[in-house]
């Protein structure tokens, strides 16, 4: 067994876990290249299928290109896909490139509050029609007790300490210096009624794994991971006004596992063409306390 | 933040294999600036990383500390200590290394435990001046207890006692003793000083006395975990799917291999049910077809027979070791609740993928695990570990850690929280032991049919199900029944009503010739819970009444049949047995009455 099979049979371990204890289960899909891998594990570790729904947060800010791949791999793979945002901020026009709040009170808004009030089944959701092709609004409001999300451990300090399965309380909130003992593959999956957990399977996985795994399974990613011609490209997806592209010339995925071990970003954190992370000291961290993923 | 860089930094490791390293032992002994050692001599630093710190500590006149590379947080940093496991990465020219930083402070025990759990091997580090502490030995306790076989001391600021070979040797020799009491052999002790770098990746011309490894030769030398494919295979069965919805006619058993190997076509039991099949495809998404797999694996199964099977079970190859079935076990457990671990009260055990009702019936002895000192208290406090006995619910299946360890480990559950481990050390008969060796053994000897269940209850239109109707001497039960057969049976529904009565002289005939009564009500109980077995294994819906059926008598019943199947009705005004019922009828004024209410209730 080598080192991606044992990454690939933990997170599949943990996902089946997952179903297996949650009833109102979802998974985050931000249409980026970790949570895309975490799909398609979800579809190793249910034989093809994906027994959850899928939810996805439009800041409405995306890069377009985003939408359109995740409205073509939700039809072609039959997922069940909702996605929830912040009408009253949009209508209200209380956004950053509107020019009315800092760049972290928008995330705080369009992701943050809207992810939140999503989850919680609060604000309305929108589920894709199979038949029709076309989004309506969700009767169902159950609020998701079981939240998978793809973070990972080595973006950045405050991921380092995550577990698989982390509790948040009735806010979103984390308790960072008191989280559940988990060992011998034995999760927290039991909650008192109002809290709900988020579930982390793609924990012990790094940038050059996520890209050495989407080559050997041949998955789908979006393009503008590549360059095109004009030696830019995004390593990490975000809301257009506020991410990057970096220096690089990497046309494909083996362009850019050949450039992560080259030590071209040795040095450079992955998240650093991400303007929020900025603002403060620890923008992210604060963030994520705050239910952020 | 610092962290995520140093996090980040991890070149060119696919080739190379990685390695969990946990790093443990008493506060303030110095693990971080082990690690931060670690990743200074080998290289493993950003760029300018290691100038930036010191010139940060030169600006606030503080000295340089390598434990500072490694404080990656700001609640961290502001207590001083490691509050939680945090990993780093480095490499050597063999390996990748994952090093995780586990709090030794004794509050986070449970910190600890979740980063030692992840790891092959260990580092412990103990102070040369301070010498052994409370958590030197504790944490030495609970390597043993994890599991961790490789392990390699650390007698670290040398510098401190001169570099001179008897204090360390002092060290050396105290705690082997107690390593050897926890059933842990070293692999070596080194004598370091982190602080100045002495035996880390160099040779230290400071302590020449020392002939050994240094700690980057150990932990070079440490084996990687081998994938424990020669044991007896075992699979705790995680679900059993079928998309039907998705256009996907696979009945699947879904779960990870805990140990052994398995090929297509072997044999195979599942317990505690007893249930048997052949192996008929290993199934995958995106995989080349397998036809053996091993353990390690995610993977899911095909198999012949039409048997019900459901998550909580174990799978074993029927030519191999049989696992252990009670619903009592001895045990030896570590706590790491808020709340002390009490006789009396309820708590949830999850061994493998079964998770089931618990209570302690006896806490034998509580062991402080820094001095060994045993004691006898009626409960187990934080950080303590003892030797209980555990009463479940229901009997569960599994292996003694002498087997086989994976499959002899259990948490426990207080309050929706993880509160403690253990490993089980023997199996205990419990109640329905003597039923249960005969249904495995009914189980195991079944002729399955060509019609499985499922096709049964397509053509009747409904599933088996047992409804037991009981209650005092005088209590309506027999016409209760009968009532609800003949409304069933003209609802066109397979239906049978049998009085307890009527299997005494024909089932039951040589009891009464003979007395030669195991308890006699129990093999009573026994036979007439074999008889509704078959009857519901031709897909009936069966009802028996029964005078007065107690909880002893429904665990043997449940014992033979799956509790789900089985619906208990109490009728007359008081109930004067403490059987578990689905539903209580008070007074029966209109029979027809009572059977809707039955119908609806259980929905039939």
């Amino acid at each position: 067994m080598n080192h991606l099979d044992k990454l690939e049979n933990k997170s599949i371990h943990i996902l089946r876990e997952a179903y297996a204890n949650f009833k109102n289960l979802c998974m985050l899909w931000s249409i980026g290249k970790d949570s895309t891998v975490l799909l398609w594990l979800a579809r190793k570790a249910f034989f093809g299928h994906v027994p959850f729904p899928l939810v996805h947060i439009d800041t409405h800010y995306k890069i377009p290109e985003m939408i359109e791949y995740r409205d073509r791999l939700a039809m072609e793979w039959g997922l069940d896909m909702i996605y929830g945002e912040n009408r009253e901020a949009l209508d209200k026009k209380l956004t950053y490139p509107d020019g009315n709040v800092s760049r972290l009170e928008c995330c705080r808004l369009l992701k943050t509050e809207a992810l939140k009030n999503t989850l919680n089944g609060k604000w309305p959701r929108y589920r894709l029609n199979h038949a029709k092709g076309v989004y309506e609004i969700d009767r169902n409001t159950e609020p998701f007790t079981g939240v998978i999300v793809g973070v990972r451990a080595d973006e950045e300090g405050s991921r380092s300490k995550e577990r698989y399965f982390s509790p948040r309380d009735k806010n979103s909130d984390w308790d960072i210096g008191d989280q559940p003992p988990e060992f011998w593959g034995q999760f927290k999956t039991d909650f008192a009624p109002g809290t709900h957990l988020r579930i982390h399977p793609l924990l012990d996985w790094t940038e050059l794994d996520i890209w050495e795994y989407i080559k050997r399974e041949n998955i789908p990613t979006v393009s503008l991971y590549y360059d095109h011609g004009d030696g830019k490209r995004y390593r990490s997806l975000g809301c257009w006004p506020c991410t990057f592209p970096v220096e690089s010339d990497a046309k494909n995925v083996d362009d850019i596992i050949i450039e992560l071990k080259s030590g071209k970003f040795a040095n450079i954190a992955e998240r650093s063409g991400r303007a929020q992370d900025k603002e403060d000291g620890g923008g992210l961290e604060e963030l994520r306390k705050g239910g952020y993923m | 933040m610092a962290n995520g860089e140093i996090l980040h930094n991890r070149r060119d490791l696919v080739s190379k294999q990685d390695m969990n390293i946990v790093i443990v032992g008493h506060v303030d002994h110095g693990k971080s600036t082990v690690i931060g050692r670690l990743l200074a001599d080998t290289n493993s630093l950003p760029e300018g990383k290691l100038e930036q710190v010191k010139e940060i500590c030169r600006r606030n006149s503080k000295p340089f500390e390598y434990a500072f590379l490694l404080d990656a947080l700001k609640d961290e940093q502001a207590q001083g200590i490691t509050i939680d496991t945090a990993r780093c990465f480095f490499q050597t020219e063999k390996r990748n290394y994952i090093i995780i930083d586990a709090p030794g402070h004794v509050e986070f025990l449970k910190n600890m435990v979740t980063g030692a759990s992840r790891a092959e091997a260990a580092l412990l580090v103990i102070d040369a001046g301070e010498g052994i502490q409370e958590n030197s030995r504790r944490h030495g306790y609970m390597l043993s207890m994890l599991g961790i076989k490789q392990v390699c001391v650390l007698v670290n600021k040398m510098d401190l006692v001169d570099y001179s070979e008897k204090p360390f040797r002092r060290i050396e020799k105290q705690y082997r003793r107690f390593l050897k009491k926890v059933d842990v052999e070293p692999v070596c002790f080194i004598p370091v000083s982190a602080r100045e770098g002495e035996n880390i990746a160099n040779h230290s011309e400071k302590m020449p006395w020392y002939k050994g490894m240094n700690v980057l030769e150990v932990l070079d030398s440490f084996r990687s975990e081998e994938l424990p494919e020669d044991k007896p295979f075992r699979m705790p069965v995680q679900d059993v799917y079928k998309f039907t919805k998705g256009g996907d006619n696979r009945r699947i058993i879904a779960g990870t291999i805990e140990t052994g190997k398995i090929s297509v076509g072997d044999e195979v039991v599942f317990y505690p049910s007893g249930k048997r099949t052949r192996i008929k495809s290993i199934e995958g998404f995106n995989r080349e077809p397998a036809t053996t797999i091993g353990a390690g694996w995610a993977t899911g199964f095909t198999i012949t027979e039409q048997i019900y099977i459901k998550r909580g079970e174990l799978m074993c190859r029927a030519d191999e070791l049989k696992p252990k079935v009670t619903g009592r076990l001895l045990v030896n457990l570590f706590w790491l609740g808020k709340n002390p671990l009490v006789m009396g009260k309820d708590y949830y055990l999850k061994l493998g993928t079964a998770k089931v009702g618990m209570r302690v019936e006896e806490i034998r002895n509580v062991i402080d695990a820094s001095t060994l000192a045993g004691r006898k208290k009626d409960q187990v406090d934080r950080n303590e570990v003892a030797e209980c006995i555990l009463s479940l619910d229901r009997h569960i299946a599994f292996d003694l850690t002498g087997d086989i360890a994976q499959t002899s480990r259990f948490v426990i559950v207080d309050d929706y929280e993880i509160s403690g481990g253990g490993i089980v050390i023997s199996d205990l008969e419990d109640q329905t032991s003597w039923v249960r060796d005969k249904v495995l053994l009914r189980n195991y000897k079944w002729i399955g049919s060509e019609i499985s269940a499922e096709a049964r209850a397509m053509k009747y239109r409904h599933g088996s199900a047992l409804i037991l109707i009981t209650g005092e001497k005088h209590s309506p039960r027999k016409e209760l029944g009968r009532a609800l057969e003949k409304q069933l049976f003209d609802d066109g529904k397979l239906v049978y009503y049998l009085g307890m009565g009527s299997v005494l002289y024909g089932v039951d005939a040589d009891l009464i010739d003979h007395e030669l009564i195991i308890p006699s009500r129990q093999e009573h109980i026994r036979r007439l819970t074999e008889v509704a077995h078959i009857m519901l294994d031709a897909g009936m819906i069966f009802i028996i009444s029964a005078r007065e059926l107690t909880a002893e008598d429904y665990d043997v019943i449940c014992t033979g049949i799956p509790p789900e199947k089985v619906t208990v009705i109490w009728v007359g005004e008081e109930k004067t047995t403490d059987i578990p019922v689905t539903m209580h009828i008070e007074n029966i004024d209109n029979l027809d009455e009572c059977v809707s209410l039955i119908r609806e209730r259980i929905h039939l």
